[in-house]
């Protein structure tokens, strides 16, 4: 189960303990995230919702070990990843996290293959290996006639699901997506969230995912609010998409 | 190597600016090797030098002469091996542009003085035989389409004028590519024979060999000692000091040149290096993506730099190939204008390794900025 009230035990994958993270643009100080707690178990699948600007991203790079916090510490499998040093931390990202961001995920200049391979070229996998693991992953995202596309010959969703492909190829420990399916139109999103769930439901894959979407939310087994700086429990998605929706 | 492709990609994702950006270098390269080549004919002179060589001038100006008979004396002195003596003759061939050097030579000792000079031995048999026979360099020859045998029509200028008439019958070769293959030789007896009484017995000026180069200063000292006070005192220089001062004359073209080559270079490197800075951060979103995926800050250096030096790599090989090419087309253009203008492979070399410093240059700012940015900042700009 997930927990954000600091409770969970060393089973837990990832553990987030008094998490501080503050801006300073000129004078003025931006208090993002104020001694947030979250507990993420192997296999769930977590959504995140706010407000814009409440600290969602901040908080999902702060996951991914893109950037460090003010205070506070992140163990993930057993790793604090919040005193390593930014070459060890950029090792750690390429073993133990997938990245999905909401656009500019893939290099316009390479194939779908080659876009899918780059993780792979941190590896010491052979060329044949390589070529297996990428058509294995977009097997997976039902990509396999499309591997000599170019970025730009490939739609929203399609582009979308490259980049799910190119996560998941070099076996992550788990996944972060900011608004995977915010600039998509609701076909697209519910394929894509559909790899989604089944990355979690029949690859047993950790996802941790921020979206404005309450439809989106409601794929997930929880959602989280982030809400002064902290976390908290949401209502259930269901009820959610019967309100209406948030932000 | 598996990042290749991924460089390559780089490298052709605006095929015209790339176009634009090997073409400067190309253009660059041309013609900073042109410039080096050109500076080289110039200065050549001092490198080439004899080095047992000594000449002796008479201490006014190179333009005064000195008599004919401080030659036996200057032979005399210790250390001395051989001396040849050479007057200047500003003859014109046909048309005043046809400019090319012409020495009124001593046979004698002509050889011994300038081995490096090569005429065939029948061909220099025949030279001393005739009075009016000449010698021309190769160049010359080649330059005016003459051939051995033909006739060759001089007007003087310095001697009142007057219609020349000489025979071809030698060509002289240089042993070395530098050596001069542009001047005309003829006999000293058949040019004093013609003098007006007032102007016999006088020379432009010596030439001689010593019997060992570290005795050159002490055999020009002697030398100069041994006329101080007469009518015609003298000045002895080695070849390489009197070259020198040749070259120092030309001091405001060798100035020119690098001044010219230091603009060409500069402007290289700006034209490159923005364009490098506008590339690079044209692909900032993209950069941070790599790092993200868990690219290495230095493997994000490696890949700006490499796309920097593999443009400058082929743009450079491709101005350095066409100045392979062009170069001799030009000197043959400029033969007579120009010294003799040699391409050799350390200008090559030294033009290759102007080409990747400027790459260098040009991707290392936009590299280190790209090595520095913050994945989280770059993945917000956009
Ligand atoms: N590098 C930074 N420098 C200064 N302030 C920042 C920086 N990054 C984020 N912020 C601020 O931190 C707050 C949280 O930003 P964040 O991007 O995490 O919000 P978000 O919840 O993801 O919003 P959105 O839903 O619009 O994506 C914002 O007020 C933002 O302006
Ligand atoms: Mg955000």
């Amino acid at each position: 189960m997930v927990k954000v009230d600091g409770s969970g035990g060393q089973s837990s994958l990832i553990q987030v303990r008094d998490l501080d993270k503050t801006y300073r643009r000129g004078g003025e100080v931006i208090d993002v995230l104020q001694g947030l707690n979250l507990d993420v178990e192997a296999g769930e699948f977590v959504a995140f919702m706010g407000p814009s600007g409440s600290g969602k991203s901040t908080l999902l790079n702060l996951l991914g070990g893109l950037d460090v916090p003010t205070r506070g510490r992140i163990t993930v499998a057993g790793d604090e990843i919040t005193h390593m040093s930014s070459g060890r931390l950029t090792e750690w990202r390429a073993r133990h996290v997938g990245f999905i961001f909401q656009m500019y995920n893939l290099i316009p200049v390479l194939t779908a293959f080659q876009n899918v391979e780059l993780p792979l070229l941190l590896t010491k996998l052979s060329k044949a290996e390589r070529r297996s693991h990428v058509e294995t992953a977009l097997g997976v995202v039902g990509l396999t006639d499309r591997m000599h596309h170019f970025p730009r010959q490939l739609s929203g969703g399609q582009e979308q699901r490259v980049t799910i492909a190119r996560a998941i190829v070099s076996d992550p420990t788990f996944l972060l997506c900011d608004e995977p399916t915010g600039d998509l139109d609701r076909k697209s999103a519910d394929d894509v969230m559909t790899i989604i769930e089944e990355l979690v439901g029949r690859h047993h894959k950790t996802v941790l995912m921020v979206t404005h979407d309450p439809v989106v939310a409601a794929r997930a087994s929880s959602i989280l609010h982030l809400d002064k700086g902290v976390l908290v429990e949401g209502k259930h998605a269901s009820q959610l998409t019967g309100a209406g929706g948030v932000a | 190597m598996k990042f290749a492709r991924i460089i390559l990609a780089n490298l052709l994702r605006k095929k015209i600016r790339l176009f634009l950006t090997l073409g400067s270098f190309a253009v660059a390269l041309f013609l900073f090797v042109f410039l080096a080549v050109v500076r080289d004919a110039f200065t050549r002179g001092a490198d080439v030098a004899g080095a047992d060589r000594l000449w002796v001038i008479n201490r006014t100006s190179i333009i005064n002469p000195i008599p004919l008979s401080y030659r036996d004396k200057i032979a005399r002195i210790p250390g001395v091996k051989c001396i040849t003596h050479d007057n200047w003759f500003g003859g014109i061939y046909q048309d005043e542009k046809n400019f090319f050097p012409q020495f009124v030579i001593d046979p004698e000792n002509q050889r011994q003085v300038f081995p490096e000079l090569i005429v065939p031995d029948d061909q220099w048999n025949a030279f001393v035989k005739d009075r009016q026979g000449v010698i021309a360099g190769a160049r010359t020859a080649e330059r005016f389409g003459w051939k051995i045998g033909d006739r060759i029509p001089l007007k003087s200028t310095i001697y009142g004028g007057g219609a020349w008439e000489f025979n071809l019958v030698g060509i002289y070769h240089g042993k070395r590519p530098q050596d001069d293959e542009t001047q005309l030789w003829f006999q000293w007896d058949y040019y004093e024979e013609r003098m007006v009484q007032a102007y016999k017995g006088n020379v432009g000026w010596y030439v001689l060999r010593v019997e060992k180069p570290d005795d050159s200063v002490r055999v020009a000292k002697a030398i100069d000692e041994e006329f101080a006070n007469s009518a015609n005192e003298t000045k002895t220089e080695t070849e390489s000091a009197f070259a020198a001062n040749w070259v120092k004359q030309l001091g405001n073209i060798q100035f020119l040149i690098v001044s010219i080559g230091t603009i060409v270079f500069f402007t290289l490197l700006l034209v490159t290096g923005n364009t490098m800075a506008i590339s690079v951060r044209e692909r900032t979103s993209e950069l941070a993506v790599f790092k993200a995926i868990g690219f290495s800050d230095r493997a994000v250096l490696f890949f700006v730099l490499a796309e920097s030096l593999a443009i400058a790599l082929i743009g450079g090989v491709i101005g350095l190939l066409s100045a392979l090419l062009l170069i001799p087309v030009l000197a043959k253009a400029l033969s007579g204008l120009l010294p003799n203008l040699i391409l050799s492979p350390t200008m090559l070399a030294s033009g290759l390794l102007v080409a990747l410093l400027v790459g260098l240059a040009s991707g290392l700012l936009p590299g280190l900025g790209a090595m520095h940015m913050r994945v989280v900042n770059a993945l917000r700009r956009v």
